[in-house]
This record gives C-alpha cells, sequence and structure tokens, in this order.
C-alpha cells in the first residue's frame, strides 16, 4: 500500500506562478542549476539573476555523490560542488538569500535522498520551508516510498514533484500521480539526464496521454539543449526543463584550476535568455 | 510475524537522531522483540525491518516489478528449479565439499573447523552460484542483453562465464582504479567474450561502476538484464541473490549431518555485500543453537575512520544508496564514503539490507578483521592447509584464529571459503614486499 496525503496542498509559489503562466498564453521555462557548482558564491550570482534572464522557475541540484540517474555533465557538477564544500545547509542557505530578493519565483529542489535522510526529514523540511523551497524532485523515492518524504513533505506545505517516464505505464499512472502537488516532471526518454533528446511525436503524444489524467501542469525535460528544442516542447507542454545544457556552458567557463573565468556568470544567463526568447516565441 | 514484532512505524528517522558531532552513530530501533522467525523477510515491499526498499528512479520501477513477478514465477516452476540443480551439479560442480580442516584445527588447539569449499567452484568463487541463477531468470524473462558491475572482478568472471555459456552479449562495469590493478581478471572477462567499460566517474571503483550499470539499465530498459553480484541493491535483487547463494547453507546442513550427526555450532564467513555470507547462514537463521558471525573488513583500523575501512556496520550508519536503505558509510552530509580494504571484493561503502537487519535484531554478530589480520590468515591458511584463500575469505579465517582457541574440541565452526587467492597473489606479494 503506498501511503496517501490527507489532503491537498494549500495554493502554492508553484501553482501561482502556472496560473500566472496559462494567464499569459505561454509555456514556462524552468532552469536546473547544481547548488554550490561551481563555487558558492557565482552559483548565488547565478541564482540570483536566473529570474530576470527569463527562468519561470528554478531547479537547484542538491549534490550528492553518487547521482545515479544523471550523465556526465550534471555527476561532473556534483563533484565540483561538493568540492567547493557544499552541503544541504549551505544549499538552503543559497535558497534563503536568493529569497531575500526575489518572493515570487518558485525553487524546487532536486537531487537525491540519503543527504536529506542524514539531515534528518522533519528538521529538513521545516529548514527548507522557512527558507522558501517550493517543491522537491527526489529521482530515487517512487510512489512505493512515499512515507518517507513525499507524505511529510506535503503535510509539510511543500510540493512533492514526480517524474513520470516512458516506462510509466497506464497501470502505474494513477500511483505515481497520487500525492503528487505542483506539477508533473515528465522525463521524455528512458535513461540519463542530458543524453539524446525525444522525438517531439513521442512527446506530443505523452503529454497528452498525462492530460487525461491530471489538471496539474506537466514539465518536459531530459535532452533539451537548444532554443529551439525548448520552443519545441514548450508548444505541447506546460513547461521546458533544461539542466545539463546550462551546466556545460557554466564548466565551460572554468579555467584550469577549476576556477571560474570572469564574465562566465553573464554568459550562462544570456544563454538562458536565449532559452526563455525561444519559450516565450514559441506560439507566437 | 516478523512485520508485526518489528514495527517501528511508517518512517525511520535514525538522521534527526543525528547531532552533527558524532560519527558512529547506531541505529537504535523504537521497539524490538524476538521475531518467531528470522527466515520470513523481506515484506511485500521488499523491507527486513527498516532496511532494504525501492528506492530507485521511476524509468526503473516498471522494470524492478517485473523482475520481482518473473522471479514468484520462476521459483514456483519445478522446470526452473531443475534446470538450475542440473547447472550447478555439472557446470559449477555443486556439491563441493565439506572440508574439515585437520592441521588448522591442530594448530590451534580449540574448535574443530570445517572449511566449504565454494573456492573450488568453477570460476574459483561462490559468485557462479548466483549468476546460474540470474541468466536463467533473464532468459526466461526474455531478455537480449546482460550487464554487470564488477570490484575485484570476481563477479564480472562469473557473469562473463555464464554469458559466454548462454551466449549472450554482455557488458562489465568496472571502475577505471579496479581495472588497473585487476588486469588479470579483466583480460579473462574479455576471454569469455565480454566488454569490459571503464568506469571514470566518481571515485571510478565498485560503487561507480554500479552506478553507470544502473545509468546503463535505465536506459535500456526493454532488452537488458542486471546481474547484480551481491545481496544488495533495490528489491528484489537482496532476496534473489540470498536464495540464490542459500545451496551453500543448504548444502553445509546436510553434509555436516552426514559427517558430524548434528548441526554445526558456529558459521564464520566475510561480509562485504554480504553474498556468501546470507548464503551460508540464511537457512540455518532459525537453528538457534547455531551462532553466526560476519567478519567485516577493518582495513587500517575501524578507529582510524571511515575512510580507512570498509565496515558499513561496526562503523557506519543507516543511509540510502543503489536502491536500499542499509549501513552505508558516509560523512555528516549523507554523502557516501569510499572505504578501503586490502581486499577488493569487501571494498564497498554498503551492505545488504539483510545483514543491516540481522545486526539490529541480533542474531548475527558482526565482526572484524584488519588488513594486517586478513594478510597473516592468508599466509596461514597456505601453509597449514595448502590452500590459498581469497583475500576476501582471509579475513573470515583471521576471525577463526581469534575465536577456534578459546572453543572446546567438540565445537563445530564452519568457515566459508568463498574463493581461491590465485587473483590476489599480486597484491600479496606487493604488500609482503616481494617482487615478482
Amino acid at each position: 500500500m503506498n501511503a496517501v496525503a490527507e489532503s491537498r496542498p494549500p495554493e502554492s509559489r508553484i501553482d501561482r506562478r502556472f496560473q500566472a503562466l496559462k494567464a499569459e498564453g505561454r509555456a514556462g521555462l524552468i532552469t536546473f542549476i547544481t547548488a554550490g557548482d561551481p563555487d558558492p558564491a557565482s552559483c548565488q550570482a547565478l541564482l540570483d539573476g536566473l529570474p530576470a534572464a527569463g527562468a519561470d522557475l528554478i531547479e537547484l541540484g542538491v549534490p550528492f555523490t553518487d547521482p545515479m540517474a544523471d550523465g556526465p555533465a550534471i555527476q561532473a557538477s556534483s563533484l565540483r560542488a561538493l568540492a567547493a564544500g557544499m552541503s544541504v545547509r549551505k544549499t538552503l542557505e543559497l535558497v534563503r538569500n536568493f529569497r531575500k530578493k526575489d518572493a515570487d519565483t518558485p525553487i524546487i529542489l532536486m537531487g537525491y535522498y540519503n543527504p536529506i535522510y542524514a539531515y534528518g526529514v522533519d528538521r529538513f523540511l521545516v529548514d527548507a520551508k522557512a527558507d522558501g523551497v517550493d517543491g522537491l524532485i527526489i529521482v530515487d523515492l517512487p510512489p512505493e516510498e512515499d512515507g518517507e518524504l513525499c507524505v511529510p513533505a506535503v503535510k509539510a506545505g511543500v510540493n512533492f514533484i514526480r517524474l513520470t517516464t516512458p516506462t510509466t505505464d497506464e497501470k502505474r499512472l494513477p500511483a505515481v500521480l497520487q500525492n503528487n502537488s505542483g506539477f508533473i516532471y515528465y522525463v521524455s526518454i528512458a535513461g540519463i539526464t542530458g543524453t539524446a533528446s525525444a522525438a517531439n511525436t513521442a512527446v506530443d503524444a505523452a503529454v497528452a496521454r498525462l492530460k487525461r489524467h491530471t489538471d496539474l501542469p506537466i514539465a518536459v525535460g531530459f535532452g533539451i539543449k537548444t532554443p529551439a528544442q525548448a520552443a519545441e516542447i514548450a508548444r505541447v507542454a506546460d513547461a521546458a526543463v533544461v539542466g545539463s545544457a546550462i551546466v556545460t556552458r557554466l564548466a565551460d567557463g572554468l579555467d584550469e584550476s577549476g576556477a571560474l573565468r570572469p564574465g562566465v556568470v553573464e554568459d550562462v544567463l544570456g544563454f538562458v535568455r536565449e532559452l526563455a526568447a525561444g519559450v516565450r516565441g514559441a506560439r507566437g | 510475524m516478523i512485520g508485526r514484532t518489528l514495527q517501528i512505524g511508517a518512517r525511520h528517522r535514525y538522521g534527526d537522531a543525528f547531532d552533527g558531532a558524532s560519527t558512529s552513530l547506531q541505529a537504535v530501533p523504537q521497539t524490538m522483540t524476538r521475531p518467531n522467525t528470522y527466515r520470513s523477510g523481506p515484506d511485500e515491499q521488499g523491507h527486513f525491518g527498516i532496511y532494504g526498499g525501492r528506492y530507485v528512479a521511476e524509468t526503473l520501477m516498471p522494470l524492478i516489478l517485473d523482475v520481482e513477478k518473473a522471479y514468484r514465477e520462476a521459483r514456483a516452476d519445478p522446470a526452473f528449479e531443475g534446470e538450475m540443480r542440473q547447472q550447478l551439479k555439472q557446470y559449477v560442480g555443486r556439491p563441493n565439499p565439506l572440508y574439515y580442516a585437520e592441521r588448522l584445527t591442530e594448530m590451534l588447539g580449540g574448535a574443530k573447523i570445517y572449511f566449504k569449499r565454494e573456492e573450488l567452484n568453477h570460476t574459483g568463487a561462490h559468485k557462479i552460484n548466483n549468476c546460474i541463477g540470474q541468466i536463467l531468470l533473464a532468459r526466461r524473462m526474455g531478455k537480449t542483453r546482460i550487464i554487470a558491475e564488477t570490484g575485484a572482478g570476481q563477479h564480472g568472471v562469473a557473469t562473463a562465464t555464464v554469458c559466454a555459456l548462454y551466449n549472450m552479449p554482455c557488458v562489465i562495469y568496472m571502475g577505471e582504479t579496479d581495472i588497473a590493478r585487476q588486469a588479470p581478471n579483466v583480460f579473462r572477462m574479455k576471454l569469455l567474450g565480454a566488454e569490459v567499460r571503464a568506469v571514470t566517474s566518481g571515485a571510478k571503483t565498485l560503487k561507480d561502476a554500479m552506478n553507470e550499470a544502473l545509468r546503463d539499465w535505465v536506459t535500456n530498459v526493454a532488452d537488458t538484464f542486471y546481474i547484480i553480484g551481491t545481496a544488495a541493491g533495490p528489491h528484489p535483487y537482496p532476496s534473489i541473490v540470498r536464495d540464490f547463494q542459500s545451496v551453500i547453507g543448504d548444502e553445509v546442513k546436510t553434509q555436516m549431518q552426514e559427517q558430524e550427526g548434528r548441526l554445526p555450532d558456529s558459521l564464520i564467513a566475510c561480509v562485504g555485500g554480504g553474498s556468501n555470507a546470507i548464503g551460508l547462514f540464511h537457512p540455518f537463521l532459525d537453528d538457534s543453537s547455531v551462532k553466526m558471525i560476519a567478519v567485516e573488513a577493518a582495513g587500517r583500523g575501524i578507529e582510524k575512520g571511515p575512510l580507512d575501512h570498509a565496515a558499513s556496520i561496526n562503523g557506519g550508519r543507516p543511509g540510502v544508496l543503489h536502491g536500499n536503505r542499509t549501513y552505508l558509510l558516509q560523512d555528516e552530509d549523507g554523502q557516501i564514503l569510499e572505504g578501503h580494504s586490502i581486499s577488493a571484493g569487501l571494498d564497498y561503502p554498503g551492505v545488504g539490507p539483510e545483514h543491516a537487519w540481522l545486526h539490529d535484531v541480533g542474531r548475527v554478530e558482526y565482526s572484524s578483521a584488519t588488513d594486517a589480520e586478513a594478510l597473516e590468515a592468508f599466509q596461514l591458511c597456505a601453509k597449514t592447509e595448502g590452500i590459498i584463500p581469497a583475500l576476501e575469505s582471509a579475513h573470515a579465517i583471521a576471525e577463526i584464529i581469534k575465536r577456534a582457541p578459546t572453543l572446546p574440541k567438540d565445537h563445530l565452526m564452519v568457515l566459508c571459503l568463498s574463493g581461491r587467492g590465485d587473483k590476489d597473489i599480486f597484491s600479496v606479494a606487493q604488500h609482503l614486499g616481494v617482487s615478482l
């Protein structure tokens, strides 16, 4: 038996943002960066600059030594962040600082369960909520393990966003959607982050299938690398997620010692502006 | 029922009690009474007490549920059991002997010591028992491609072997660091037709090889079966591996009855992930007179900290990795640490979830042996019994050296000699300062 959250959570920052996007008649851009990559100060600057560059929602990766669902780009970014001393506590600090400047852009922490488990689930939810975290995407917590974090998160007023995949069949879908709030994250390929892109027809059909089962907005990610691809996704989904391409752009700006060259944060934000332009123009 | 007697609530929050100052917090279950049986786990959700479970990405969940269903059906099918028994007999060479180690017994002057000779299996270790079972399951599921992870290379060799036997393409993931220190096994796998893929991510050792195998599986869900080598990973793998390795304990039970007319008094096995130990122990768990000791790798000493040993139970704390909750070597922030052991086969930062549970309920004692003790036991076994043991098994022999002299002569002690040491002679020579 899967654990069931007792009630739907109250309206969240994520809900409000998707309502606003709907009112504007456009899809959103969700950008992923890894907390603390390549160092806490540069990451804070990048994070703080994302909304103005056109990110509608932000996924902030909580670095983990063993990111099993991630491709080489995000694996490397996690290791860079850990080497720079990043932790769950410091990830929450980045969010707290961000919230001093931005009260509206939702932040979703994305990562793996063990660092949160080590921090302590209850303490983590209290701190995350207080620091301005709106949602969680925890890759290695399927509905079978909802009692661990998902149900407590929903009770604490933090959205729990589930990954659905091409392998999630009709039979499983209701269980996957249960307790899911905020939006649904459709992983467009069976695979790891930052690899191949899915055919648009397949994404189209998958989004249509999900729409039959849920009223929640649907974000599509894994394998979106260019403004044109983001625009393609924005035509069929409620949001496009770009992660590895942004993280790679950042990594390309490192010098031999692993430090960020001057101007790279601006360059990455420029790339985000291009992505945002693609997404915003998609249904024009 | 175990599920009732060990009920401790829907959520388990050892992390909440972690004060950030201690690095060796041990699990303290909230209520704990002695179950009626130790052999009924896991429950429907794959839990042994609070351990085990299915902590995997959604992409893999449907596949894992398929594996579980196919495995349940296979175990109920006499044809599956029949083919497995046939291969274990004709190809692996089972049953292997339960050998009375007379000279070692005399030398230690206490307990009567028997070796379960898993090192005499084809490929030289217990790993093949499980590989035969899993490849038959893969075929039954219609899978056409096999992947596996390996550390020292023993599980990789066993997997490559069964893939050759059943003519299936095989990709073995192995950390770049391990490839460099286990060149003979890499060559063996290639001779057997396997493709060995070097893993360059993370620390480039066994845990990273497992991450990479999981990434492959997520990408190739339709045609690929993942043969996990140790009694860990997401449910149902810990129970699948345990069941296929239980042939070790089942044979010991029969052989000891034939040779001594009774049950053994104690069982000793090394534990990294814990597949040979659980295979030896499981058939005896409800025989309350049988004491069981699992020996972890203490490396340069557990007291030196988690970078110097691979003793997840004695020097780690509960966490979630590779699909299951278990004892892990990790830092305060839940980041996984690289353990150390002289033996590459024990050098894994976790342990099978059933071991974690057997530790908490107190049914099995988890001891440890250092690199130095294992090296000494390795040489002693070679010289007194004419058997070169694997460095993994040498950890268990080290425990015998400590324990046997304190016990009466009618105490029957069984050691699982899980593998032969040919693969280790180069590293042992290096440690002894001998150049080959």
